[in-house]
């Protein structure tokens, strides 16, 4: 494992350069080309805000005003999150010429899958800010120096799952289609258009299990919520089960990496 | 010093019933199988038990059939997949070009794909760019390389492959069968490449169905069979080894097609040549015009009577109509043909300048006194390469009471390779036929050079003056 681990960091050229890759081609040939980017959490931002605020006014307590900037807090690192996973699910399946006739680590495939994701989501943070100064939030300089840690933490915590889960979905293809309904689920079963206060104490309990409430919760205190970010605890707790998810994703990976170019 | 050593290697690879790709996931969750699953159950051996050296700088073919693990074997060379029992062990950097552009994304340029695809290959950016407008001259695409490899003819993606692949200054470089992919000219360019890998004591490993390059390019092959070795060493024996080898499965396989296009065309082969006397008369019966119906069922069959039977078999068979078939009056029949090789033996596949022989067992329903025997031999293009029979050649009669057999020696068969179609025949002097076995009988004539035409003369070169040739096949 230790020495997969080197070969990947003698890779790391090709990383940067198959992210480059992976952004331009996503958007050639398309008019808007890489404005793309920042369009695309607008208008979904778009459509929950008018759902929240024309559709549904009043569901949500006066302490989420405005409310289109806290849905914002959520649904963008959302976006990252469950994009890597679908497309890391498939990404070896896909590239599957690539691994049964071109001898790289193919570990490569779905980081690179997620750290495309993390560039689109830091171009949709402009915008994020924009919002921020639209709404005349105060923001906590400390505050802001935790920001990073969060990003950093989802995008460990996103790679071993998405390591996990591309090596997965060669043997069990199923993976693939179950996935996009458990991600709808997980969508919900975030406080991500609602707050974790809002959830009845029971139901909280079940959803302080799903480490991405925390990332959230997270996201939402260090951007949103006024006063300073008290629950830095819990997440340098997340952080070290983020490690532990990667790690796991990663023996699981290294362990059926001999089977991959036989089963793609 | 050895480049490439490859120990007891045996790989298997798992073979899925239907039953279990679907519903894998369900399964292996109810049962608890997960780690079992992926574990192999049913399983194929691709190689079993393959062992051989290859000496650094040596350049070193692989030669098989299809789906005799040549591929797999370069595969596990390259490092993709790890041999299930055994060990391989690599001396320097590898470059395979197994399949070339593998890893291009067709809606960005040339330009970055190649950086691209020297980085999986395991090239710096900075190795790229020293070698880039190297890469670029070799794929002959100067013009071409900021389009999008979308754009591309297949061989220029291929070529741009090629290029990336083999500038990376590999140790070794594994070769599966890519050198079919451009012009003349670049297959030529390819090969000074590997010219200049072997001078530059490189080891180059070559499999390819192309044997003539085996021959020529190599110090040493393998022949793969079925994921064992057949033989190893020299690579002329090697593949002389390989080529009796497919003339033997090619010998068996149109024996059989020969058996059943007789078997078609109701040619007797041993035991039924009783038949031929059951409706015997003192007239003629009635001529079958179709290849099908037998002599002893065809005046039987209803209807046979009123068939244009006559003009069919009075007709003298156009060379250049006919398909194969069978026809005639039958008053005289060919009942078997064998085709027989150098050894004695029945055969279909015959070395040029070997002998052949066709035996023809003949009977007569009656004594008959105006007979001729023909043969014709045709090539794949149905050109008639040679034909004659005993009038031409100056019989002035020939009788047959009974039954006989009848020999036709080739004491050098001097055909180019290829496969040729014979006629046999028994008719009577004005050309009616008795029995017509029109292209029924296939053989293959093997050559071990390529030459192009019908006719192979023995024959050499001799040269004089300035004049210097060497290499000559002899």
């Amino acid at each position: 494992m230790l020495t997969s681990l080197r070969h990947l960091f003698r890779y790391r050229a090709l990383i940067s350069s198959l992210v480059a890759r992976e952004l331009k081609a996503r958007y050639r040939g398309s008019v808007l080309g890489f404005f793309w980017s920042f369009v695309n959490p607008l208008l979904l931002l778009l459509v929950y805000t008018f759902v929240f605020t024309i559709v549904l006014p009043g569901v949500h307590p006066p302490e989420l005003e405005p409310f289109a900037l806290f849905l914002f807090c959520g649904i963008l690192p959302w976006t990252w999150f469950s994009s890597s996973l679908l497309e890391a699910s498939n990404v070896l399946i896909a590239g599957g010429n690539l691994i049964r006739k071109v001898l790289f680590p193919a570990e490569v495939l779905p980081i690179v899958t997620v750290l495309a994701g993390l560039v689109h989501f830091c171009l949709g943070l402009p915008i994020l800010a924009a919002f921020l100064v639209y709404y005349g939030v105060p923001i906590v300089a400390g505050d802001l120096l935790w920001f990073p840690v969060v990003v950093a933490v989802q995008l460990v915590l996103t790679l071993g799952l998405a390591l996990l889960l591309s090596a997965l979905a060669v043997h069990f293809r199923d993976i693939r289609d179950l996935l996009a309904n458990l991600l709808t689920l997980w969508f919900f079963a975030t406080p991500i258009i609602y707050a974790l206060s809002q959830a009845p104490a029971p139901v909280r309990r079940f959803l302080n299990l799903n480490p991405f409430t925390h990332l959230v919760v997270s996201y939402q205190e260090v951007l949103f919520q006024r006063g300073s970010f008290a629950e830095w605890p819990r997440l340098i707790l997340l952080a070290g089960a983020a490690l532990v998810v990667c790690a796991f994703g990663y023996f699981v990976f290294d362990r059926l990496r001999d089977t991959l170019a036989e089963e793609v | 010093m050895t480049a490439i050593e490859v120990r007891g290697v045996r790989k298997t690879y798992r073979r899925y019933g239907r039953r279990r790709q679907f519903g894998t996931l369900k399964s292996a969750l109810l049962g608890g199988r997960l780690l079992r699953d992926l574990r192999p159950d049913e399983t194929f051996d691709a190689l079993k038990g393959v062992s051989f050296d290859v000496p650094a700088g040596r350049t070193f073919g692989i030669v098989g059939r299809n789906g005799s693990g040549k591929s797999t074997m370069l595969k596990l060379i390259a490092g993709i997949g790890r041999p299930t029992e055994g060990t391989v062990r690599v001396q320097g950097r590898v470059s395979a070009l197994i399949e070339l552009g593998a890893g291009f994304h067709p809606e960005i340029s040339g330009r970055e794909n190649v950086y691209i695809n020297g980085m999986m290959l395991g090239l710096t950016r900075r190795e790229i760019t020293a070698r880039f407008s190297e890469i670029v001259a070799f794929a002959e695409l100067e013009e071409f390389i900021d389009a999008p490899v979308k754009t591309y003819s297949s061989g220029m993606y291929m070529r741009l492959g090629f290029a990336v692949a083999i500038n990376v200054d590999p140790d070794v470089l594994l070769v599966d069968e890519v050198l079919a992919v451009g012009d003349e000219a670049f297959t030529h360019k390819c090969l000074d490449k590997f010219a200049e890998f072997r001078r530059t004591d490189r080891t180059v490993l070559l499999v390819t169905h192309s044997l003539d390059l085996v021959t020529r390019f190599c110090d040493e092959a393998v022949w793969l069979d079925a994921g064992i070795v057949r033989a190893h060493g020299d690579p002329r024996r090697v593949v002389d080894a390989y080529l009796q080898d497919v003339a033997r499965a090619e010998n068996v396989a149109l024996g059989r097609a020969a058996a059943a296009a007789l078997d078609a065309a109701g040619v007797h082969v041993e035991g039924r040549t009783g038949e031929v006397a059951t409706d015997g008369g003192a007239d003629p019966p009635a001529p079958s015009g179709e290849a099908t119906a037998g002599p002893s069922d065809a005046p039987a069959r209803p209807g046979s009577a009123a068939r244009p039977s006559t003009a069919a078999a009075d007709e003298p068979p156009d060379m250049f109509k006919a398909d194969e078939g069978r026809w005639g009056s039958r008053e005289v029949e060919i009942t078997d043909v064998e085709l027989i090789g150098r050894d004695g033996r029945p055969a279909y596949v015959f070395e040029s300048g070997e002998p052949l022989e066709i035996r023809l067992r003949v009977a007569a329903r009656l004594p008959v006194t105006d007979l001729v025997f023909g043969v014709g031999i045709f090539n794949a293009e149905g050109v008639c390469c040679y034909g004659t029979n005993t009038k031409i050649e100056g019989a002035t009669s020939a009788e047959l009471a009974g039954a006989g057999d009848v020999r036709f020696v080739i004491e050098r068969l001097d055909l180019v390779d290829g496969t040729y179609k014979l006629d046999v025949a028994a008719h009577r002097e004005n050309g009616a036929a008795y029995d017509y076995h029109r292209l029924l009988y296939t053989i293959r004539v093997t050559a071990r050079l390529p030459e192009t035409g019908i006719f192979r003369p023995p024959h050499r070169w001799r040269f004089s003056g300035g004049v210097r040739v060497t290499g000559l096949e002899p």
